[in-house]
């Protein structure tokens, strides 16, 4: 795999390679089997997750999925109509909200409008009867740790949404709990704020070595804040892997297009070879040759699906023009600043997404409107799913 | 050129557009409730006498030319020194204060309970709370006549019962005023209590559960203090006019309940004593207005709020 | 949260709380209803006390006297305080702001016996210096209503006016619409809803009003308010309860029409506008 193909949000992902994960990795959260109903509405359908401690980990999925219902379960807000949530070996189904080690971060911040910053973070102190010296130490040192030490005083509508999102950060870690749970933590900010905010948080978690369980619709801040990431769809967990693995090996052309996007073309196993295999696509001229093995019997239905920047572009034919390519005219150009979306119209009538990287300052690029274009890709960058 | 005058004779429509706009509600506020309270005021400071009108005027054109100012405080020191007035004005407030706090005892739970309903229970019970609001004051209060009376219904039912042996004297008493004004005035408490509890975000509450607080806690900590806008105003629109208030007293009280608007009403109506009647007007006036003066801030700053959510 | 709404606490209390502000006018109409004179004896149905009632001739007069005053107060209030509440709202800041804000909110806590007394003096002040009005009637007691009842207006106008979007009046300037008409022919058809409930309010609190009236009326100017009052006054009238019993279900009967009535406007909307994302689904 050649790493200057990846995606730029792909490639923030070093941070990650910095981070010691411990070598043996323990559960801090089980859920067994949990199903939550809402009258007829099925919000969360039997789902079985462990989450190691130290992890940060990503529930993802679009809006109803059922990923904030859970992380609901896991604060206590909602019981689960069927199943058990072990955190830290004890079960804590029918444990109420305010017994639990975890901590939430909320959407909306939920700072308490008539508290002071201060006040804000040591509430779930004071609830513990800490001492009072106690209490202002570790407020001063929240504080000090989201680089808020001036404003303690302030109230929270006399704030920035970026510093009352690190207030609501503060509180909920004032705590020291053994599960943050984070709901949509960065939803509220704007975009370049947002991207900050992603390394603060994941520098954060590795300081503190706390479990954070993070729901987002946001496939880009998934993948590049987190050591694993579920994709959630109507109540059910599709997948459940590493960002890389999520990207490179989707499970379905569900998991794929709502991780990143993708080239599917369905076609049939022409040929099922231990180290390779060939695929018809009707909408594609040549056949698809795949040198790995692949799920599936010859004659079963298939899709070979293609990431846009594992597919070159070319005016001339490519090398073996007999498998892996197909013909089209350039029908759009989305220029994206560090690297161009090339809409391609196959001779099929199909449409196909490639990704190039702007590499020159050019004027002119090389491949523009309506110029006719061979499409080619390695054997091994064929994804092929079932289903 | 022609156009340039047509904008200028536009524009200066459109400024006197606007003024006018202010002008109309603005007159009839200054001419028939500001001036009023000054004509009070002045009479407030005349003599009673027999006539029409019953007071002497303020200023007297004596012998041609001086103007003779004849003001007396008087009437001020006649309310300070009768012992009626006194006592009304106490007993007044008492009376106020005590409903008002058995309003929000009662107001707060159901305000409480409709805002945390599921929507179309909501709308309905809300509905509930405004329709008797909607309905004659008068006869609402005429109603518990019925109930209290030593020969009504609540007797006799607590007779059928035998919870007593002979009728409780209920109405002209203090407590027939208590329940009246409670009754009277509940919806005023209930929906700035319920305008305040709907509109809190309720994962303030989930946010101090989840730090540790236990439901009774949360609300004392979380609610109640969020709501303290909603309690200040649904109390001051009870107090305020029940201070004041006349129907009430005169109808379900006893001849001991003392209350001022029922001074105010016989000295005016029985009396006919007209600078007295305007003395206890501004006396009462100058009772009310630290909680009136609260109330509008209080307003004012609602209305910023609402602006400023709005931007 | 669901679990708050079920607290057996809550339940009690709302249960007790409407059973306090229903039960007595419940038992009011009940006993108009009652064959017998002694309101306490329950004497068989009967629906003779409402015949008496439409022979009353004093009722009667009365009634249309408060009828007249309660419709022309409620137009006038209407437009007065709309005016007041669009002043409030749009108009930004003025000389004398505060004291017009506060001439809004005053009379909505102002004890009614100061409000009467003061207004009464006016009128008398008046005809003293300029012969206007002469006398007191039908015309100073709509005076003094629609100066209290224009509060109650401006201020569900001026909460109306708030939550509505300034820019769709900024757009119809945009298209062209001078200010006057634009506040004409955007502006007030959407805030109409709260000025039909202003009306509403004006009339209901005109037609209820007895102490104001008490003293803004002169002697052939007796409203419906103060011959009840006189009369209940020396005791219960199972004929005041017929009378009690038609003003409630007006009431009621207008009220729950409403609310059903922008309840079902409401729905309407929310159906066409579900019905306009569903087509445009399925053209996607």
């Amino acid at each position: 795999m050649s790493e200057s193909s990846l995606p730029a949000a792909h490639q923030q992902r070093s941070l990650q390679q910095k981070r010691i994960v411990p070598p043996n990795p323990e559960p801090v959260i089980v859920i067994d089997g949990v199903t939550k109903r809402f009258g007829d509405f099925t919000a969360v359908d039997d789902v079985s997750l462990t989450i190691d401690r130290g992890e940060l980990f990503s529930l993802l999925g679009g809006s109803g999925c059922g990923k904030t219902t859970l992380l609901r379960m896991l604060a206590g807000f909602e019981t689960p109509t069927k199943g058990r949530i072990l955190i830290d070996g004890q079960d804590m189904t029918d444990v109420p909200p305010y017994a639990r080690p975890v901590n939430m971060m909320f959407q909306s911040y939920a700072l308490f409008p008539h508290m002071t910053v201060e006040q804000n973070i040591a509430f779930g102190l004071k609830q513990d009867g800490m001492a009072r010296d106690a209490i202002r130490a570790r407020v001063a040192e929240m504080l000090d740790m989201v680089e808020l030490s001036a404003l303690g005083p302030r109230k929270p509508h006399q704030l920035s949404g970026g510093q009352r999102q690190r207030v609501a950060l503060a509180r909920a870690l004032a705590k020291r709990p053994k599960v943050l749970l984070l709901d949509e933590p960065l939803g509220a900010l704007d975009k370049k704020l947002r991207e900050r905010t992603q390394l603060e948080l994941v520098n954060l978690q590795c300081q503190l070595g706390i479990t954070f369980v993070v729901v987002t619709h946001d496939q880009e801040e998934a993948m590049t804040m987190s050591d694993r990431v579920a994709i959630m769809n109507q109540g059910r967990i599709l997948q459940v892997d590493s960002p890389h693995a999520m990207y490179e090996f989707p499970g379905t052309r569900f998991v794929a297009e709502f991780f990143g996007s993708i080239n599917a073309f369905e076609g049939t196993i022409a040929e099922d070879g231990l180290t390779h295999a060939v695929i018809s696509c009707p909408d594609l001229d040549a056949p698809v040759y795949v040198n790995h093995s692949v799920p599936g019997y010859e004659g079963s239905t298939v899709w070979a699906a293609l990431r846009p920047e594992k597919i070159t572009l070319s005016k001339q034919p490519p090398a073996d023009p007999a498998r892996n390519v197909a013909r089209g005219v350039v029908e759009d150009i989305v220029y994206l600043g560090g690297d161009s979306t090339y809409l391609v119209r196959l001779e099929s009538g199909r449409r196909i997404r490639v990704a190039l990287q702007n590499l020159t300052r050019a004027a002119e690029p090389e491949v523009t409107w309506d110029d006719a274009v061979w499409v080619s890709w390695r054997p091994e960058n064929v994804v092929v799913l079932t289903s | 050129m022609i156009a340039r005058a047509g904008q200028w004779v536009t524009e200066v429509l459109q400024a006197g557009g606007r003024r006018l706009v202010i002008a109309v509600p603005f007159v009839w506020l200054l001419l028939f409730f500001l001036a009023p309270f000054a004509i009070v005021a002045k009479i407030s400071l005349a003599e009673f006498r027999v006539g029409v009108p019953p007071y002497t005027p303020l200023f007297e054109i004596v012998e041609g030319a001086w103007l003779h100012i004849r003001a007396t405080l008087g009437n001020y020191a006649y309310l300070i020194d009768d012992p009626l007035y006194v006592a009304a004005y106490l007993s007044s407030v008492k009376i106020a204060a005590v409903s008002t706090v058995f309003a929000l005892l009662i107001g707060y739970p159901m305000a409480y309970g409709i805002a945390r309903s599921a929507q179309p229970w909501r709308n309905v019970l809300l509905l509930a709370v405004m329709l008797p609001f909607w309905t004659s004051f008068l006869i609402r209060v005429y109603a518990w006549i019925g109930i209290l009376r030593s020969n009504g219904l609540l007797n006799n039912f607590l007779l059928w019962l035998g919870v007593i042996d002979e009728p409780l004297v209920l109405l002209n008493t203090d407590l027939a005023v208590y329940i009246g004004i409670v009754y009277s005035y509940l919806p005023f408490m209930i929906l700035p209590l319920y305008a305040t509890l709907e509109k809190m975000d309720l994962s303030l509450l989930e946010a101090a559960q989840d730090l540790g607080c236990r439901p009774w806690k949360a609300f004392v900590t979380v609610t109640l203090p969020l709501s303290l806008p909603g309690i200040i105003a649904g109390s001051m629109l009870v107090f305020i006019p029940a201070v004041g208030e006349f129907v009430i007293p005169d109808l379900l009280g006893g001849p001991s309940t003392l209350m001022i608007g029922k001074v105010l009403w016989s000295e005016f109506f029985n009396n006919r004593d007209w600078p007295v009647a305007s003395a206890v007007a501004i006396a009462m006036l100058v009772l009310l207005v630290a909680p009136i003066v609260f109330f509008q801030r209080y307003r004012m700053r609602q209305d910023e709020k609402a602006r400023e959510a709005a931007l | 949260m669901k679990s708050v709404s079920r607290s057996p606490f809550l339940i009690t209390m709302l249960a007790f709380g409407f059973a306090f502000l229903y039960l007595p006018i419940l038992l009011l109409i009940l006993y108009s209803f009652n064959e017998s004179r002694l309101v306490t004896v329950w004497g068989g149905f009967s629906v003779k006390w409402y015949a008496e009632l439409f022979q009353d001739a004093q009722i009667l007069g009365a009634a249309k006297i408060s009828l007249t005053v309660a419709a022309i107060t409620a137009t006038l209030a209407t437009a007065l305080g709309t005016l007041a509440g669009l002043v409030l709202v749009r108009f930004g800041r003025f000389r004398g702001r505060t004291l017009f804000s506060g001439m809004i909110t005053a009379p909505l806590v102002m004890p009614e016996v100061v409000t009467g007394l003061s207004i009464l003096l006016l009128f008398v002040a008046l005809e003293q210096l300029i012969g206007w009005p002469a006398g007191r009637g039908v015309t100073t007691i709509t005076i003094a209503h629609v100066t209290f009842t224009m509060a109650y207006v401006a201020i569900i106008v001026q909460s109306r006016l708030t939550q509505l979007d300034g820019s769709m009046e900024e757009a119809a300037m945009d298209l062209g619409a001078r200010p006057a008409k634009a506040f004409l022919l955007v502006t007030l058809p959407i805030i109409a809803p709260a000025l039909v409930s202003g009306w509403l309010l004006a009339f209901t609190l005109s037609l209820d009003d007895l102490v104001i009236a008490s003293f803004a009326a002169g002697p052939d100017s007796t409203t419906l308010p103060m011959v009840v009052f006189s009369s209940v006054r020396l005791g219960v009238s199972p004929k005041i309860n017929a009378l009690a019993t038609l003003l409630v279900l007006g009431a009621t009967i207008i009220i729950i029409g409403a609310a059903w009535f922008m309840h079902r406007q409401d729905r309407d909307r929310d159906r066409a506008v579900a019905r306009a994302m569903a087509e445009q689904k399925d053209r996607e």
